[in-house]
């Protein structure tokens, strides 16, 4: 066990700090006025394109196809490098490059990823993701979507709900029922479609957190064409679940969320001391602070094993569970350490919006990308060995599933 | 950074685990406690005879020279089976003060026997309730010490300890050969009667002064360490209780099917892995944090602590529960883990001990 850089890790942390320097230094602290989802999306096409010049935007893709070549550590520790600053991010970034670019590669042809993945890299498109629907979300396979033949073209129909991101987006990867008749995970094709295309309409929904960044997306004759079709026709359930493998294995350590609870309890007043004088928060935050940290290690134990070649493990789904519950609850403990008061910004607490907004936050987290209890299924069934779920649908044909 | 046991570490633990499965099963438990045992003396030997006591104990003292991941990875086997011996006294505690503590002499005179497994050691801290180091009342004069000390684990088949005195206002750390004058041990009726403990009072019992150094300092550090063997032991008894569990409701069928395929016991264990994980790699950093002597150990050791201790607890009790009935009974084997998670959830301190401990740490302060 050793837990230190390697010598060879080590100069690469040294150089991503040198290069994150002198390139990122306007993100060094927030933006005085928060950036409008305009600006945020210019941004970070800019970001991400200085990034690929300097080969660090997919560190562990082979060179030939505009990545590095390097290792999954020298990824995090880009990525650790990274979290220093405060840049300009979000989901029409990571949809892109980290979800459509390696399905396109592993299921698309050699020529669809030479069109699509130097172009993302570059900033140039940034992606949504068109696969839920009203009524297929934790249950994507009964996606309704249609979409039919006709010559070279793909005519498709249908809506699609809470796609983030969408009413920004150049290009999407779509999930679409081609054959009504087979059963549910079989009738399934996979597509990228330009946004831009004539039928193709994204509504922005309001959301608990007063934003409005993700959208319902009506699909209305739209025509695609078939050289925009990943994989075969029938094999789009494939496809969704390498995006959505990619989606799970997503989010990012969330270090110092204790650290900073620490310094609000610290900071709070009670009675002949601070908070930080009771025994109570001193064990909430104790227990916060373990699975926060009991988290990020466990990261680095899979990370361990994917450099010694292992395959991916099903384990992984623990991660957004667990960062999902303990920052949801250190967000709210954020707010009771001042009691009533918590829950208003004052002079004396500037920031609190952001302790509200993370709140709210959190909890879409812990639906999108796998729900709670879609990723608790996935551990005690692909880890555990228990048996899956009862099912209705199953080798039934799609259209004759009851509603 | 390599964020995995070694190779060798594997395959001792591996090795352990066989052992211990052949020679500490069930069945054996039981008669143990039915027998009113204090320990499985041939278990013990046959630990000394594959040199694991001795693991971490340097090679110039008869031990193999590991390092305390390796002792580590022991315990957590240890814990696995609720193995009827006085690893953690003898091993985790008194020689780990002796070598964190001991003059040249002490190491060279004890270690080697505490290695082969000979000489079997303890640790007297507590005077009943009260962590270590808190108001101690038992008094060193001289070479001679006074006072009661309880509960302290293995007292019973052990043949020093190692006390935590008071001498004119200052915490010292002495042994005391427990079978010289002055010295009387009575068992304990506690919750765990596979670990017995014991009272033990000392009335001008001779006492070796063992360090100049600060005693409070040596003793927090010594519980830093107990607390990752501990969450090591721990996390072996949380990661017995899921297969136990998991095994079960494989077997048992409810309504026409399998008891595991109910969603609400799925998710019921897929949390205690999310938990026993998460301490597991809490432990690793800690016990990385031990082995290389790095400054991030008391945050670090009560991290795992905390989650060791909640890992261990809920997989005892779910363990349990997943097992109905039967689990309520002597003959299943439910019961040793969910008194040893109890033990091992007190032992060094309970969570807001840690807590405290941890908060400390983190707020640059020391505990309260
Ligand atoms: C902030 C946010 C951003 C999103 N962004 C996108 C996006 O960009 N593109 C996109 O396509 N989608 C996106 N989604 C949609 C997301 O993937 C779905 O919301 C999610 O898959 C859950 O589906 P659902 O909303 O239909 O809820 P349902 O599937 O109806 O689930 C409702 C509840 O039932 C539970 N449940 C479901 N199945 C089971 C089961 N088998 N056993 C036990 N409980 C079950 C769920 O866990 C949940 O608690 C986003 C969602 C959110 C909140």
């Amino acid at each position: 066990m050793d837990f230190n850089d390697s010598p060879q890790e080590a100069a690469f942390r040294a150089e991503v700090r040198a290069w994150m320097a002198k390139n990122a230094a306007e993100y060094a602290s927030p933006p005085a006025t928060p950036w409008s989802e305009a600006q945020i999306v210019a941004l970070g096409r800019k970001w991400l394109k200085r990034k690929a010049d300097a080969g660090y935007a997919t560190i562990t893709w082979p060179k030939a196809v505009g990545g590095r070549g390097g290792t999954a550590m020298e990824e995090v520790i880009f990525r650790q490098e990274e979290r220093k600053y405060v840049l300009p991010d979000g989901p029409f970034l990571s949809i892109g490059v980290n979800m459509a670019c390696p399905a396109i590669r592993r299921h698309g042809s050699p020529e669809q990823y030479q069109r699509f993945a130097p172009l993302t890299l570059s900033g140039d498109i940034v992606w949504c993701q068109l696969f839920s629907e009203p009524a297929a979300g934790s249950d994507l396979g009964g996606v309704r979507t249609r979409a039919v033949r006709e010559g070279d073209n793909w005519i498709v129909n249908g809506q699609k709900v809470w796609n983030s991101w969408a009413h920004h987006a150049d290009w999407a990867i779509l999930l679409a029922r081609t054959d009504p008749g087979a059963p549910k995970h079989k009738g399934l094709t996979f597509f990228v479609l330009d946004m831009r295309t004539p039928g193709v309409e994204a509504r922005p929904i309001r959301q608990i957190t007063g934003r409005t960044d993700f959208n319902e997306t009506f699909l209305s004759d739209v025509v695609i064409p078939d050289s925009c079709r990943i994989g075969e026709v029938g094999e789009g359930w494939a496809v969704a679940m390498t995006v959505l493998m990619n989606e799970r294995a997503g989010p990012r350590d969330k270090d110092g969320l204790v650290l900073r609870l620490i310094e609000r309890a610290r900071s709070a007043e009670r009675p002949g001391g601070t908070a930080l004088d009771s025994a109570q928060v001193r064990t909430t935050l104790a227990r916060l602070y373990a699975e926060e940290q009991g988290v990020k290690y466990f990261g680095y134990r899979l990370l361990t094993s994917l450099s010694k070649g292992e395959p991916p493990s099903p384990a992984v789904a623990m991660i957004k569970l667990t960062q999902t519950h303990y920052a949801q609850l250190a967000n709210a403990y954020a707010m009771d350490l001042d009691d009533f008061a918590g829950l208003f910004e004052t002079p004396e607490r500037p920031h609190q919006d952001q302790i509200f907004f993370e709140y709210l936050y959190q909890q879409g987290l812990r639906i999108a990308g796998g729900a709670d209890e879609v990723l608790r299924n996935q551990i005690a069934e692909r880890v555990l060995g228990m048996p899956q779920e009862m099912r209705a649908d199953k080798d039934v044909p799609f259209d004759q599933i009851p509603r | 950074m390599n964020f995995d046991l070694s190779d060798e570490q594997k395959m001792l633990k591996d090795q352990v685990s066989r052992m211990l499965l052949d020679r500490a099963p069930p069945a054996r438990l039981r008669e143990l406690i039915d027998a009113g045992q204090d320990w499985d003396p041939d278990l013990w030997r046959a630990l000394a005879d594959m040199g694991l006591l001795g693991a971490a104990i340097p090679a110039e003292y008869g031990g193999l020279g590991l390092g305390e991941i390796d002792l580590c990875v022991i315990a957590g086997e240890i814990g696995r089976a609720v193995a009827p011996v006085p690893f953690f006294s003898s091993i985790c505690l008194a020689a780990e003060a002796i070598r964190l503590a001991g003059s040249a002499a002490q190491k060279a005179r004890w270690l080697p026997g505490l290695a082969s497994g000979e000489v079997v050691g303890c640790l007297a801290v507590n005077e009943g309730r009260g962590f270590a180091g808190d108001r101690l009342e038992a008094a060193v004069s001289g070479d001679r010490l006074s006072g009661v000390k309880w509960p302290v684990s293995d007292a019973g088949v052990a043949d020093i300890a190692v006390v935590v005195a008071v001498e004119n206002g200052r915490t010292v750390l002495g042994l005391v050969d427990l079978q010289g004058p002055g010295v009387t041990c009575e068992r304990l009726k506690g919750f765990d009667e596979l670990r017995p403990h014991h009272r033990l009072a000392f009335s001008d019992a001779a006492f070796e002064a063992m360090t100049e150094a600060d005693a409070a300092q040596v003793l927090k550090a010594l519980y830093d360490r107990a607390a990752v063997y501990v969450a090591f032991e721990q996390i072996g008894g949380a990661e017995a209780c899921l297969w136990m569990a998991r095994d079960y409701a494989l077997e048992r069928r409810v309504f026409g099917r399998k008891l595991a395929s109910y969603q609400a016991v799925k998710h019921n264990l897929a949390d205690l892995y999310v938990y026993c994980e998460l301490a597991r790699s809490n432990a690793y950093w800690a016990a990385w944090a031990m082995e290389t002597g790095s400054d991030q150990l008391p945050a670090a050791a009560a991290s795992a602590r905390v989650s060791a201790t909640w890992a261990h607890e809920q997989a005892a009790r779910e363990n349990l529960q997943t097992h109905g009935g039967v689990g309520f009974t002597w003959a299943a084997d439910c019961h040793f883990h969910y008194r040893r998670a109890r033990l091992l959830a007190l032992n060094v301190g309970a969570e807001e001990v840690w807590a405290d401990r941890l908060v400390g740490a983190l707020a640059g302060g020391d505990a309260r």
